[in-house]
């Protein structure tokens, strides 16, 4: 059937032929998204990284934890410094570490768990932070009053103290180290989204559906979260870093990962005490972090503005 | 001899969009002593053309073209220059008289400041001439407001200090840019004839800024009619109101609604109720209450009650408009949510077909939902931006029909979106895309969607201008004829109301002082406080407004947390107690369906 379209604009009759089907800000934010070059640049060198770390066994002729105590600490083949102490041949691109493992692979092994780490404690923390935050700050008064001082106590408990009763009770493990840190990381989500809550539930549109006579729950999910969108984004795009200096913080004190698996931040610590001698040890795995971390951060740019419909 | 003189001026943005010409090659001139009128609806560049007069353009906006203040050119001049001169011989005040107003000093400096500036005045001078200058303004007990802040302040009393700062350096000329828009009817009559006071006393000369007819005919000698930045008829105030050549001209007139005249030909006249709608009840409201509690000191608090609906009775028929009329704060928007049920009702009973709607359960008022709705004032603000306007649209549909599968949602409101005049096709577009006439569109075609029984138009639209305005009042009221809906059609704009409503209801503080059909009403009011609201309205017609006699009302508007508010009109009864419980007036039927509360004679 013909939509009659009425003579008024031949803007909206240029649309019509895509019109027919609904578009949502979802697709529409996609389409968007894949138009900021900043953006889809950062994604395609966040795939190659995420690829490299994921097929990394294949990419080397060397084990993460093969120690060559003949190449201890040396330097790439195509080093060129002074105090070196010995070079390593071509099938080392990175070099060596201070007790002869390749760092080329270890570096690798170190983006899975960072990246894995940084996505899915922050993935926990958004999830679990937007719908507290939400549903605190939409439901208001004594609910709120409950929810956030809640939230009040679990910040008020010392971060470290937290996580070593988590490790003394359940043993050390990687699963753990995500719910500690994102049972940690939410708070502050939450936070934020119950404050942003606060000032949107009394827009008028919120009143226009609750007379349309949407639930709460739809409120919520149609109308509060796809506004809160904003900074929240720009919060993921701040956690994820924090995320990847907690993990490392936590390696540090020997309650994160445990030898001889590894991490960036893990890297960086022990690159860092040997800046002087061997340089490349810090400069791999801090470049492929700080790449990582740019990229987070333009793809949050890129998604905070593909979501605001304004900006068309 | 001239005050302000422009001879092809022109005020240009630039904008990373292109250059806008905002206004294009005017002309004009203000006499001494005399009041010029600029009308346009917005965006016309009115604003923008003044802005531009006393140098307070946007950064990215320039000016050209010669502008003479008693023959000397004000358009190449620096700031130092141009501050000699504005603030001291041009003076503006702007709409919202919160927002012009330092919240951190206290009114006396401000106007103190101003005479320093620019008169070199200080002390016990200073301190005389500031009050000389509110008591121009009719403010009580001047020298005690001096020491006190702007938010201590009402609105109109907010706007008569701006007055007064602008004419304590005695200016030639007063720019007033929309000075009553964001006020009361009373309040703005008060503020026309304080400034048409000033004219006569100071001799200043006034140019006044408004899209309001009305009010350019109580106060203009002469009067511009401006269109996309350029004036499309120039006149005195007779010849543009009683022969206007313009065809702009005639069309602002003609959808400008007028309390004097409700059915005018060529615009939809209200269909009287159909025999059979007037015994069919929809809406039964009975002694209905809303209080707001608020909390009174600090660590140990008092709540005292707000009543901001206290006791308002009403029926309503079947395909009936009523009315609700009243100024800021006295409970009408409150009164529209207690009765949608989006706030909870302190006391008394909304009967909805005979079932009271306090007593329905979640469930059950669900469904309800789809027999009332809304449409609200700010069209932006009521939708999400975050929606498209077709999601905006089907949002009640999902909610209230969720037995509708996909393809029957689209088809109602593609079949909607026709009926309200928007394009199906824009069903993807969001709010930001359109103008504010296209918006209301939306809100409407979201509130008609689920064919409700009742739709409430709280102030629906009083935010637009008045030619959209005229065309958003049509589709209401041919959807209501379509429909045969019961509506209730709150605004603080009488005239609109007049021409829209079958029966008439005036709150005061939260309680109906008035209530009867639209003629008997504006015809025949016998409450001094729907006299006074009635009174004040402007009428676009000069000679009328020039002879009109205003009623004025006691004092301003009390404080709604003492209990003596609501015997502003019957002190006879009242009690001299602040916390008191006091009389609560009756309603008497002073001829068959006109209500009017009990009120001291005189």
């Amino acid at each position: 059937m013909m939509v009659p379209v009425l003579p008024k604009d031949r803007a909206g009759m240029m649309q019509s032929a895509e019109a027919v089907k609904g578009r949502s800000l979802w697709v529409d934010a996609r389409r968007r998204l894949f138009r900021n070059k900043a953006a889809v640049a950062s994604m395609i060198i966040l795939g190659t990284i995420t690829l490299l770390a994921i097929f990394a066994p294949l990419l080397s002729p060397y084990s993460f934890e093969a120690i060559d105590f003949s190449l201890i600490q040396c330097a790439p083949s195509w080093w060129q410094g002074e105090n070196v102490l010995c070079y390593a041949d071509g099938t080392h691109p990175f070099g060596m570490d201070a007790v002869g493992r390749d760092l080329f692979i270890r570096t690798l092994y170190g983006a899975r768990v960072s990246l894995a780490v940084g996505l899915v404690a922050t993935g926990v923390s958004l999830l679990i932070g937007v719908i507290y935050g939400a549903t605190a700050g939409y439901l208001g008064k004594r609910i709120d009053n409950l929810m956030m001082r809640f939230v009040d106590v679990l910040y008020s408990l010392p971060f470290i103290f937290f996580v070593i009763i988590l490790m003394v009770i359940f043993d050390r493990n990687f699963i753990l180290l995500f719910v500690a840190i994102g049972a940690v990381e939410w708070l502050t989500m939450a936070r934020i989204v119950r404050g942003q809550t606060l000032s949107i539930k009394q827009k008028e549109f919120i009143e226009a559906a609750r007379a349309s006579g949407v639930g709460s729950w739809g409120i919520i999910s149609r109308h509060v979260i796809p506004n809160v969108i904003g900074p929240v984004i720009v919060y993921v795009t701040l956690t994820i870093p924090a995320v990847i200096l907690a993990e490392s913080f936590l390696s540090f004190l020997g309650l994160g990962i445990r030898e001889p698996m590894t991490s960036w931040g893990v890297l960086i610590s022990e690159g860092a005490n040997v800046l002087e001698t061997a340089p490349w040890m810090l400069i791999f795995p801090a470049g492929f972090m700080a790449v990582t971390l740019f990229c987070f951060n333009f793809i949050g740019d890129g998604l905070r503005d593909a979501l605001d419909p304004k900006d068309r | 001899m001239s005050v302000l003189k422009a001879e092809n001026y022109s005020v240009r943005f630039s904008t990373p969009d292109g250059e806008v010409h905002a206004v294009r090659d005017v002309s004009f001139n203000v006499q001494e002593g005399e009041c010029l009128g600029v009308v346009g609806e917005s965006g016309s560049g009115k604003s923008q053309l003044f802005l531009g007069a006393v140098g307070l353009l946007a950064s990215n906006g320039r000016s050209e073209g010669e502008l003479l203040y008693r023959g000397r050119n004000l358009t190449g001049l620096s700031q130092a220059e141009l501050n000699k001169v504005r603030g001291a011989k041009i003076t503006m005040i702007f709409q919202d008289p919160l927002t012009s107003l330092t919240p951190h000093m206290r009114i006396g400096d401000q106007i103190i400041e101003a005479l320093r500036i620019h008169e070199n005045m200080k002390g016990v001078e200073a301190t005389r001439r500031a009050v000389e200058s509110l008591e121009l303004v009719r403010i009580p007990e001047a020298a005690r407001r001096l020491r006190q802040y702007p938010h201590e302040l009402s609105g109109g009393m907010r706007q008569r200090v701006m007055i007064a700062m602008a004419t304590a350096c005695r200016p030639d000329l007063l720019i007033a840019d929309e000075p009553t828009t964001a006020l009361d009817v009373t309040v703005q009559a008060q503020i026309l004839e304080i400034m048409r006071d000033l004219m006569g006393e100071l001799k200043t000369s006034i140019i006044l800024i408004s899209h309001d007819m009305g009010v350019i005919a109580a106060m203009a000698d002469r009067v511009q009619v401006m269109r996309d930045g350029e004036f499309v008829e120039t006149g005195t105030a007779d010849d543009i109101f009683y022969s206007p050549k313009h065809e702009y001209t005639r069309m602002l007139l003609e959808a400008m609604p007028r309390v004097d005249q409700p059915d005018r030909p060529g615009r939809t006249v209200l269909e009287p109720l159909s025999d059979a709608d007037k015994l069919t009840k929809l809406l039964d409201v009975e002694d209905l209450s809303v209080y707001f509690p608020i909390r009174i000191g600090g660590l140990i608090p008092k709540y005292k009650p707000l009543r901001a609906v206290d006791g308002v009775s009403f029926t309503l028929q079947q395909g009936e408009t009523l009315g609700v009329v009243g100024e800021s704060g006295c409970g009408k928007s409150t009164l529209a949510r207690a009765i949608l049920a989006l706030l909870p009702m302190t006391g008394g009973a909304v009967l909805w077909s005979g079932s009271d709607l306090n007593q329905a359960d979640k469930d059950a008022l669900r469904k309800l939902r789809k027999e009332f709705q809304i449409v609200f004032q700010d069209p932006l603000a009521s939708l999400d931006p975050r929606m498209t306007i077709g999601q905006s649209i089907a949002e009640p549909l999902r909610a209230l029909e969720p037995e509708l599968v996909r393809t029957e949602v689209t088809a109602r409101v593609s079949e909607m979106m026709e009926r309200v005049g928007l394009d199906p096709a824009w069903r993807n577009r969001y709010p930001h895309e359109f103008s504010g006439g296209q918006n209301q569109r939306v809100g409407v075609a979201r509130a008609m969607i689920v064919k409700p029984k009742l739709v409430i138009c709280d102030e629906a639209v009083s935010a637009l201008d008045v030619s959209i305005q005229a065309q958003i009042i049509d589709l209401i009221l041919s959807l209501q004829k379509d429909f045969d809906m019961s509506m209730i059609f709150i605004s603080h704009d009488l005239s609109v109301v007049r021409q829209v409503s079958h029966r008439v209801m005036v709150l005061y503080l939260g309680r109906v002082v008035e209530i009867a059909g639209r003629n008997a009403i504006y015809d025949d009011p016998r409450h001094p406080y729907t006299r006074a609201l009635i009174s004040a309205v402007p009428v676009p017609d000069p000679k009328k407004e020039r002879s009109k006699i205003r009623v004025e009302l006691p004092e301003e508007l009390p404080s709604p947390l003492d209990t003596r508010a609501g015997l502003t009109f019957l002190k006879s009864k009242c009690i001299d107690d602040p916390d008191a419980e006091q009389y609560l007036p009756k309603l008497i039927e002073v001829s068959p369906g006109h209500f009017v509360a009990e009120h001291d004679p005189g």
